[in-house]
């Protein structure tokens, strides 16, 4: 793995520095796409899904009586 | 008056529970959604076709299994035959995809979010698909897998080139002492609005004509 990240930086500067701060770079991109994904599962659901949740209760009902 | 009890007559689980636990997971599937698609519009479409078809196939899912990612399963797949379908019918609507608030260009108040998010545009759905449902849904690699119908290795690579995609776009745009300031919730927003946008009119990707 750690190759793989060493391999997109200059040699000649100190590979753990620059490795440390690409470590650092992926933390923070991970926070943001976290943070981005959270955000929406966060909104309170849009009243649309509960509409259609209460249709599929009542075809389920109908499909039963039938 | 209609049977109580937790079995129908069938023998097949009874429905509140699995309907309340679809409920519990719709949060999960619009943002899973909206990061495939980048349209909060589109992203709810396809997270309530992604409901019905559930609902419609509920007796084929494994009770005990991972529910959320047969969803997210039904979802994706959902999602590339409507964008197959759509695009051999139109392209996508321009000016409704700049319409949408908060999406002008102009609006950009961060220079690195603006290189994040182009950073993000230039990966490949898999890539992207991958980062996400590991890097941002908690998923483990082998329910990504599942998910993205690939094998573990495969999901393992595409993640660690969207990574590595990513920081070489961003390194190469930014110095690397910027590496540890991080979006603040506002900001982030505006990455999704400004995904939106992108994803939405993509042109090398939506306009190939």
């Amino acid at each position: 793995m750690m190759q793989q990240w060493n391999a997109a930086v200059p040699d000649e500067d100190k590979p753990s520095e620059k490795a440390r701060a690409i470590r650092a770079r992926q933390r923070a991109i991970g926070r943001e796409l976290r943070r981005m994904y959270d955000d929406v599962a966060h909104e309170p659901v849009p009243d649309e899904f509960m509409d259609l949740l209460k249709q599929i209760d009542q075809a389920a009902a109908a499909g039963k009586k039938s | 008056m209609p049977a109580p009890g937790p079995v129908s007559q069938t023998g097949k689980p009874e429905t509140p529970d699995f309907k309340s636990e679809l409920l519990s997971l719709v949060p999960f599937l619009r943002a899973f959604a909206r990061s495939l698609t980048g349209n909060p519009e589109a992203a709810d479409d396809l997270a309530q076709e992604t409901l019905v078809k559930a609902w419609a196939n509920r007796t084929s899912f494994v009770p005990g299994t991972n529910l959320k990612a047969w969803l997210f399963t039904i979802l994706r797949n959902q999602f590339y035959s409507d964008r197959r379908r759509a695009w051999r019918q139109a392209p996508w609507d321009q000016d409704a995809a700049e319409a949408i608030p908060g999406a002008s260009g102009g609006q950009f108040h961060a220079a690195e979010l603006s290189d994040m998010v182009r950073a993000l545009r230039r990966l490949s759905d898999e890539q992207r698909e991958a980062l996400i449902l590991v890097g941002a849904g908690g998923f483990s690699y082998e329910d990504a897998a599942a998910i993205c119908k690939c094998a573990i290795g495969t999901v393992k690579s595409r993640v660690a080139r969207a990574r590595k995609t990513l920081i070489d776009i961003l390194d190469g745009a930014e110095r690397l002492d910027d590496t540890d300031r991080p979006a603040e919730g506002e900001a982030a927003r505006d990455i999704m609005a400004q995904l939106d946008k992108l994803s939405a009119g993509d042109p090398s990707k939506k306009r190939g004509g």
